[in-house]
């Protein structure tokens, strides 16, 4: 079920990847995006901590490794 | 199992700056006290975060991390008795930048009285589209001792391998999402040892006896075991200067654990000098094949469980944070400084994991009152960015 999810996605990455793609945010229009209130990640050992605590209490591994805002506006 | 999984987040998180492509991280220093009380365990300590560039296009970082364990759990209730342990946990990372690239290299190593693990990552990430996508493909590779606190000779080796990718968008100018697919094996390097390097030494599964009480006997893993973790998260800035963050996760493993959770997060600032964020996560998983809170009957399976971690259950977790940002020039030598605070408060229900603590002559076996678990987490820290 997740590998036919991660496929399905995969697929739409690719099928857009085949057609000429502007950046639809201008540079200019990425102030938000680069506020500190939309980071994933604004405490790496704090969140890294939490995650721990959840590992320790759930069989569940994996799947949160998102950081950072992925503008490169800073 | 617990500390190998943090283990790898911990070297991916130092390793990370993973979707912020052609940016290398802060330079910083987070300190950290960090505590945990519940279920019977305390476990406290201190972590420390150096994060240092070196020219326009390395930057390196170094983690220092301490559990101080007093437990006193149900597990040890029943069949053992409470214990102290220490934990230390040393990492270092770095990372280089090339034109819209970033090449990430990571080490770290975990001790404790009993257990000792070495995990190495490396990973590279890549922009396009004007740095509206960033692509990243992770691997780490660790090798695990596991030993016993009552037998010297006892020894397993245990090799983790994991493999990540992840990939993050800037959707709209208010909205970014994020993907990330985990699949990590263990692997037990002995397959003639009869205890697998996945068991926990000293945990018991219960067995009726046949004459209306049970006994305990050891239990027995498989040697392997493969999972799969796809998460998805999206963070949108609201119409006033606020954002939600939304997160969902589902995991499946060899075992035949399936889970899924699901997270809220509100980040609102004060004037500006503070932070205050409230989070609501919900998570569910279900049992592992072999998993069973009272056998039939001893050595009824090829592999038994009694470990409630493995066993189905559903919890809630409920956080509030403040962060109040020291006034600039306040602390000399660094650019901006934050105090910060965080309580998450954990409700776990479990649905097959019985309360054995009760006495024999009020429950008859396998009619104890389920177990329910209440846990407090403290994250109180300084960062500081120079």
């Amino acid at each position: 079920m997740i590998l036919r999810c991660l496929l399905f996605i995969v697929l739409l990455f690719s099928i857009a990847a085949c057609s000429p793609i502007k950046p639809w945010v201008k540079p200019y229009e990425r102030q938000k995006i680069a506020d500190e209130i939309m980071s994933f990640e604004r405490n790496p050992i704090a969140d890294s901590y939490l995650h721990h605590v959840y590992d320790a209490r759930e069989a569940a591994r994996g799947g949160d490794g998102a950081s950072g805002g992925g503008c490169g506006c800073n | 199992m617990a500390v190998i999984n943090r283990l790898l987040l911990l070297a991916l998180a130092l390793a990370s700056g993973f979707l912020q492509a052609a940016v290398l991280p802060d330079e910083r220093i987070d300190v950290l006290y960090h505590g945990y009380d519940g279920g019977g365990a305390e476990i406290n300590g201190p972590s420390i975060l150096v994060r240092k560039n070196l020219g326009a296009s390395v930057s390196v970082a170094a983690n220092y991390y301490v559990d101080m364990v007093s437990s006193a759990s149900i597990d040890v209730q029943a069949t053992a008795s409470p214990y102290s342990e220490e934990r230390k946990e040393n990492g270092i990372s770095g990372q280089y930048l090339v034109d819209r690239s970033t090449i990430s290299l990571g080490y770290t190593r975990s001790k404790e009285n009993d257990y000792d693990a070495s995990t190495y990552t490396f990973g590279i990430d890549q922009s396009f589209f004007g740095d509206l996508t960033t692509l990243g493909f992770g691997v780490s590779f660790g090798e695990d001792v596991v030993g016993q606190n009552t037998d010297p000779t006892y020894e397993r080796n245990l090799e983790r391998r994991k493999y990540s990718f992840n990939a993050s968008q800037i959707v709209t100018k208010n909205l970014l999402a994020s993907l990330s697919f985990d699949s990590v094996s263990d692997q037990c390097l002995d397959l003639t040892q009869d205890e697998s390097c996945l068991n926990n030494p000293y945990r018991s599964v219960r067995y009726l006896s046949g004459t209306g009480g049970y006994l305990y006997q050891s239990e027995l893993y498989p040697h392997t075991r493969n999972s799969d973790a796809l998460g998805l998260r999206a963070i949108y800035y609201l119409p006033y200067r606020a954002s939600v963050r939304a997160e969902v996760r589902q995991f499946s493993d060899s075992w035949g654990v399936d889970a899924d959770n699901f997270e809220l997060r509100y980040l609102h600032p004060y004037r500006e000098q503070w932070l205050f964020e409230v989070k609501y996560r919900m998570y569910k998983q279900t049992g592992a094949d072999f998993y069973s809170d009272l056998f039939p009957y001893r050595d009824a399976q090829n592999f038994l469980a009694r470990d409630k971690e493995l066993s189905p259950f559903s919890s809630t977790t409920i956080g509030l944070g403040v962060t109040y940002k020291v006034p600039a020039g306040f602390i000399p030598w660094f650019e901006k400084s934050t105090v910060n605070l965080n309580w998450d408060k954990f409700d776990i229900d479990y649905d097959d994991f019985r309360d054995a603590r009760v006495s024999p002559t009020d429950y008859a076996a396998g009619e104890e009152p389920l177990y329910s678990l209440q846990a407090d987490v403290i994250r109180f820290y300084l960062s500081f960015w120079f």
